[in-house]
């Protein structure tokens, strides 16, 4: 029962800076207060919006990325439409996709590690990994 | 029309298609059926006003980007207008499968306003 998802978020940018790490904190105490767990927040910094959103033309990007149930990622749209800095937001289950990558890279390693090996010499055998 | 069966027996497998369905239409003079015109290669048919379009490469395909992710603006305003639409696969030479996920990735990304949406014609 463990997704994966990606909350993206604007906050205003007229917001000073002590007062995001508030909201993120608030976010993140409640995230695992329910059982989920925030991965990693990263601080895109101010952007210019693609379009004018609440009279605004720049705003903070934030990303967080939480592993948990579904009833957790409604709570925490819930949270996030009622506060008032956050202009928009966008979720996105990442899990499958991510499953997906995975297997497409174990495959294409096993496929590197097979080629190499008639074809290179046993002198260096040692399964060299092209990184 | 036995004669054009036999030569083009040898020459093309199915004997009774090219009978059936000749590009060409009554002429026997040429034996030998298709015209280079008549069967676009790789780019699928338009309505015959080119022949060929040089063969377009899916660029995902090519370079090997498997996850289109919302976030790479950069990768993803290469196939956006500057209207803002989402340009055809048909121009770009995106295969299908790509096509879809590069679509869903440009609405997201519409919609947490790092993609325009479609703007000004």
């Amino acid at each position: 029962m463990q997704r994966t998802y990606e909350v993206m978020f604007i906050v205003r940018p007229d917001m000073p800076e002590e007062e995001i790490e508030k909201l993120i904190s608030t976010l993140e105490s409640q995230v695992s207060s329910t059982g989920g767990t925030v991965k990693n927040v990263e601080r895109m910094g101010k952007r210019r919006l693609a379009y004018v959103v609440r009279k605004f033309y720049e705003g903070m990007y934030i990303l967080l990325t939480v592993e948990g149930g579904g009833q957790l990622i409604h709570e925490l749209e819930r949270r996030l439409r009622v506060t008032e800095p956050v202009i928009k937001f966008i979720t996105v289950r990442v899990d499958e996709e991510q499953k997906r990558m995975a297997k497409i890279k174990a495959l294409r390693d096993a496929k590197r590690k097979a080629v190499p090996q008639p074809a290179a010499e046993p002198g260096t055998e040692t399964a060299p990994a092209t990184a | 029309m036995s004669d054009e069966r036999t030569h083009e027996g040898t020459a093309t497998a199915a004997a009774p298609e090219q009978s059936a369905a000749p590009t060409t239409p009554a002429p026997s003079h040429e034996t030998r059926g298709p015209r280079p015109g008549g069967r676009p290669g790789g780019g699928g048919r338009e309505g015959g006003r080119k022949y060929f379009r040089r063969k377009k490469v899916c660029k995902f395909c090519v370079e090997k980007i498997d996850s289109v992710n919302y976030k790479d603006v950069r990768l993803l305003a290469q196939f956006v207008a500057e209207s803002g639409k989402i340009v055809p696969r048909r121009l770009t030479g995106v295969c299908t499968p790509h096509q879809r996920r590069l679509s869903v990735a440009i609405k997201q990304a519409r919609n947490i306003a790092l993609l325009p949406h479609a703007g000004r014609a």
